[in-house]
């Protein structure tokens, strides 16, 4: 009995941290319909030979980007639907706490067609330097490259580009991973790139491991070769995973000056590509090659304030099935080759967890963490997880085949899950203030993006949700503390600054970020960076730009963006 | 000669064979601090419980089978330990504690891993762990495990679970429809291996007699099947049990087995155990 009890006590701490009220400080209030913003997802339909479980292969699709088409210094939003005849959504920001739909006449909306596939996420970046973002569209098809025309417009130039590919893929990021001043791509691939999801030739298209599978889509790296054309350099510098990737994002992890890959990846381990100079990458072994989990999205956050870039990926967890966890690996690359995976509690467990992105959501000097959950909502009182656990422990020759699948029905799967909103408390640990902070859908999250939409100094939360509306969190109350936004532009980088990696000293710490190449689960946040500083003054700010050159800046005023150019 | 190999040690090869593989192909463990965590209870825990109560130190072969199995088959909420060295001390002090007519019930870490998941599901989850899906490292493991369950005479429990099991797969498949692959995958699976090889025959907590045996893992497939139907009909009550049909199907029926066979013995004239 006594044994029963202590199990009993034990898990009932499983939840973790408690809420204190009095840290609550995050202040989020849900104002899509209020700003204009009235996107709905739409998944994909598939071919009817894997009819039984589409709501399982087709949940995924629902993708936020933060963009800035005309460089007006306000952000504006691009989402994706993933449905044939359904429109992708540009919402241009009109200043005043307002958005508008203009991606038809942008000519962004049409992308998801029989034939030429749906789209499945989106990357933005000046590829061609000629001071306007581009776009690039991950999908369930071929991919495509639309080139900002800088009025408004955007003109299709994938086939120009060499970038006319049939893909399964979920993502994709910006890098210059040459560092020659061109932005090149890397796509991740999810499904295997022969299988055309309305056209089945086989129904032998999923993963034959839930562990370590190979068998997956294969990412490909594209050079920018300059003049509007890229070059598929994958094989040559070694980073064509075949793990079933879902997400990827760039940074220098190790210090050595040069962009590092890394991928989250379904069904399998995730991968550090460390960049040797541009030359080739490695894959590094960092403590990453055995966990494997169910790698959803990966996000890059200074967790605690060291200068260094640790990781979030998250996982799935689901009570009496599965503990996979969250992964927080904290960065020891320099000393110890390796990451550390701290995730317990709150942290770890958030259910079946999809995008997450860092931020200062309270402008406290903390980077906190906001994880979108929940797979499939249906049936509230039908579950796919047993029917689902028959399969999961079988031979991976089983359950490769689809038709072995048992059939979903109407169940859920992990479904009517919450958002977390991760408050970070430094050395106490991150709390989970999502109630208290406002934020309560129970949509199926998928993308998570931040940006200080409004322009007021604090960070605001956008959740793409899979068939169903978007969600704009409006930050409060919360931002009380000193902030500095940074705007990069770069000129013997990129012009997107993407890769720019900067450091802020404030108080007796110092906080990194890199700008945004893409990140999350088919994300991307607003390439202006934002320090909170609490109550602290900036002191001086290190920025090593995409090309190597190292810029030190002292003095800037605290409580506004300043926007940098490279020097010459 | 190999026939005079106490049968636990054929069972010790096992299952570090079981370890060995799956950590150096698929770091199964999850961490050494886990076998460290649950090896070590378990061992002191048999020290110290058969010093002070049976007044000599046990063989350790069993505690040995026992932390290994409870390694591998826990699979708690990330970065938690107490789930390890919890049910290393509740498998070990089952042992002492629920037993009848000097033998217990259950098998050790049938008993642990079956009330945490009961009682503990916020925290702990079974085998989340498939060893990579990979038929070479199954068969091996299938291979090696047949050809030991028959040196330790076991063989007849093994196959006449694998027996009931694809039997009664078939019924829940006629009854449930969908695919048929998909009744019968469960049992392809490292869980099963486990549960096969290391629990469902355990000599020192399956009945007397060879016909007994094969009649209670008989019952223990069906009592497993009615909780998979459970699972398919989605019956809210029994969503604990369909988590884990068949350690939970074991440890609700081997008890009551056990007890029984204990007292019918004990009713004979002769008092002896028809042990074959």
């Amino acid at each position: 009995m006594a044994a029963v009890v202590a199990v009993v006590i034990l898990n009932g701490r499983a939840g973790g941290s408690a809420v204190p009220s009095a840290a609550a400080s995050i202040r989020l209030h849900e104002v899509a319909s209020a700003t204009g913003i009235d996107f709905v997802h739409q998944s994909p339909t598939l071919d009817p030979k894997v009819q039984h479980i589409a709501p399982h292969i087709a949940a995924l699709g629902a993708c936020v980007s933060v963009t800035d088409i005309n460089n007006d210094n306000w952000p504006d939003l691009y989402f994706t639907s993933s449905r044939f005849g359904a429109a992708n959504a540009l919402y241009l920001n009109q200043k005043d706490g307002t958005f508008r739909n203009v991606a038809g006449q942008a000519g962004v909306a049409a992308l998801n067609r029989a034939g030429e596939g749906v789209s499945m996420g989106a990357v933005w970046g000046d590829y061609d330097n000629d001071g306007f973002e581009d776009l690039f569209v991950s999908k369930w098809g071929y991919q495509q490259l639309l080139r900002n025309l800088g009025n408004g417009t955007f003109a299709d130039v994938t086939a120009a580009a060499g970038l006319r590919r049939w893909m399964n893929s979920n993502g994709a990021v910006w890098l210059d991973f040459d560092r020659d001043g061109l932005l090149d791509l890397y796509v991740t691939g999810y499904f295997r790139s022969d299988i055309d999801f309305w056209n089945l030739r086989s129904t032998r298209i999923m993963q034959h491991s839930w562990e370590f599978a190979t068998n997956g889509g294969k990412n490909l790296l594209f050079k920018n070769l300059g003049l509007g054309r890229f070059q598929d350099v994958t094989d040559s510098l070694g980073v064509g995973s075949t793990r079933w990737t879902l997400a990827a994002a760039s940074a220098d992890f190790n210090d050595d000056g040069w962009p590092d890959l890394y991928l989250a990846n379904d069904y399998g381990p995730e991968e550090l590509y460390l960049n040797k100079e541009g030359r080739r990458f490695e894959l590094a072994r960092a403590g990453l090659q055995d966990d494997s989990k169910s790698g959803m999205a990966v996000t890059i956050g200074d967790v605690y304030n060291r200068g260094r870039h640790d990781v979030f990926v998250t996982n799935i967890s689901e009570k009496g099935f599965l503990f996979q966890g969250n992964n927080l690996r904290v960065n020891f690359l320099k000393e110890l080759d390796r990451f550390d995976e701290i995730a317990s509690g709150v942290v770890a467990d958030a259910g079946w967890a999809w995008g997450a992105q860092f931020g200062d959501l309270n402008n406290d000097g903390l980077l906190d963490l906001v994880v979108a959950n929940g797979f499939i909502s249906a049936d509230s009182t039908r579950s796919y997880w047993y029917a689902m656990s028959k399969i999961a422990g079988a031979q991976g020759n089983i359950f490769e085949d689809a038709r072995n699948w048992p059939a979903i029905g109407k169940a859920s799967l992990s479904g009517f899950e919450r958002s977390r909103v991760l408050m970070n408390r430094g050395a106490d640990g991150f709390v989970d203030v999502a109630e208290e902070s406002g934020v309560t859908d129970r949509l199926d999250g998928r993308a998570v993006a931040m940006a200080d939409l409004f322009n007021r100094g604090a960070l605001d939360v956008i959740i793409a949700n899979e068939n169903a509306r978007a969600l704009i969190y409006r930050n409060a109350d919360s931002a009380r503390g000193h902030w500095i936004g940074l705007k990069l532009v770069g000129s013997r980088s990129n012009r997107s600054a993407i890769g720019a990696d900067v450091t802020v000293e404030f108080g007796n710490v110092r906080q990194r970020q890199v700008v945004d190449g893409g990140s999350g689960f088919c994300s991307q946040n607003d390439r202006r960076l934002h320090f909170g500083l609490g109550m602290a003054r900036p002191g001086r700010v290190l920025i090593r730009w995409p090309s190597g050159r190292e810029q030190t800046l002292e003095g800037l005023k605290v409580d506004e963006l300043h926007v940098i150019t490279e020097p010459a | 000669m190999a026939s005079a190999i106490d049968p636990r040690y054929l069972i010790v090869f096992l299952i570090t064979l079981v370890l060995v593989l799956g950590e150096a192909r698929y770091g199964i463990l999850g961490g050494y601090d886990r076998l460290a965590t649950t090896l070590g209870i378990c061992l002191i825990t048999e020290i110290a419980l058969s010093w002070w109560i049976r007044g000599r130190v046990a063989n350790l072969a069993s505690a040995y089978i026992t932390g290994i199995s409870l390694a591998l088959l826990t699979k708690p909420q990330a970065n938690i330990l107490w789930p390890f060295a919890l049910g290393a001390f509740l498998a070990i002090a089952s042992k002492y504690v629920l037993t009848y007519r000097g033998r217990h019930l259950w098998n050790p870490s049938n008993f642990a891993i079956a009330l945490m998941v009961l009682v503990a599901s916020d925290s702990v989850a079974i085998l989340s762990h498939q060893w990579g899906n990979d038929l070479r490292i199954n068969l091996i493991i299938w291979t090696f495990g047949l050809v030991i369950a028959w040196r330790a005479k076991v063989l007849h429990v093994t196959l006449a679970y694998v027996a009931c099991f694809i039997v009664l797969a078939l019924i829940r498949n006629a009854i449930v429809g969908g695919p048929l692959l998909a009744e019968l995958a469960p049992i392809t699976g490292p869980m099963y291996q486990l549960f096969v090889f290391f629990m469902v025959t355990d000599p020192r907590t399956t009945v007397s007699t060879r016909r007994g045996r094969i009649i209670v893992v008989a019952i223990v497939a069906l009592v497993e099947a009615l909780m998979r139907l459970a699972g398919d009909f989605q019956l809210p009550l029994l969503r604990p049990f369909y988590v884990s049909p068949p350690i939970l199907a074991l440890a609700l029926v081997g008890p009551i087995a056990m007890w029984w066979d204990l007292w019918r013995t004990a009713r004979r004239p002769d008092g002896q155990t028809a042990r074959t």
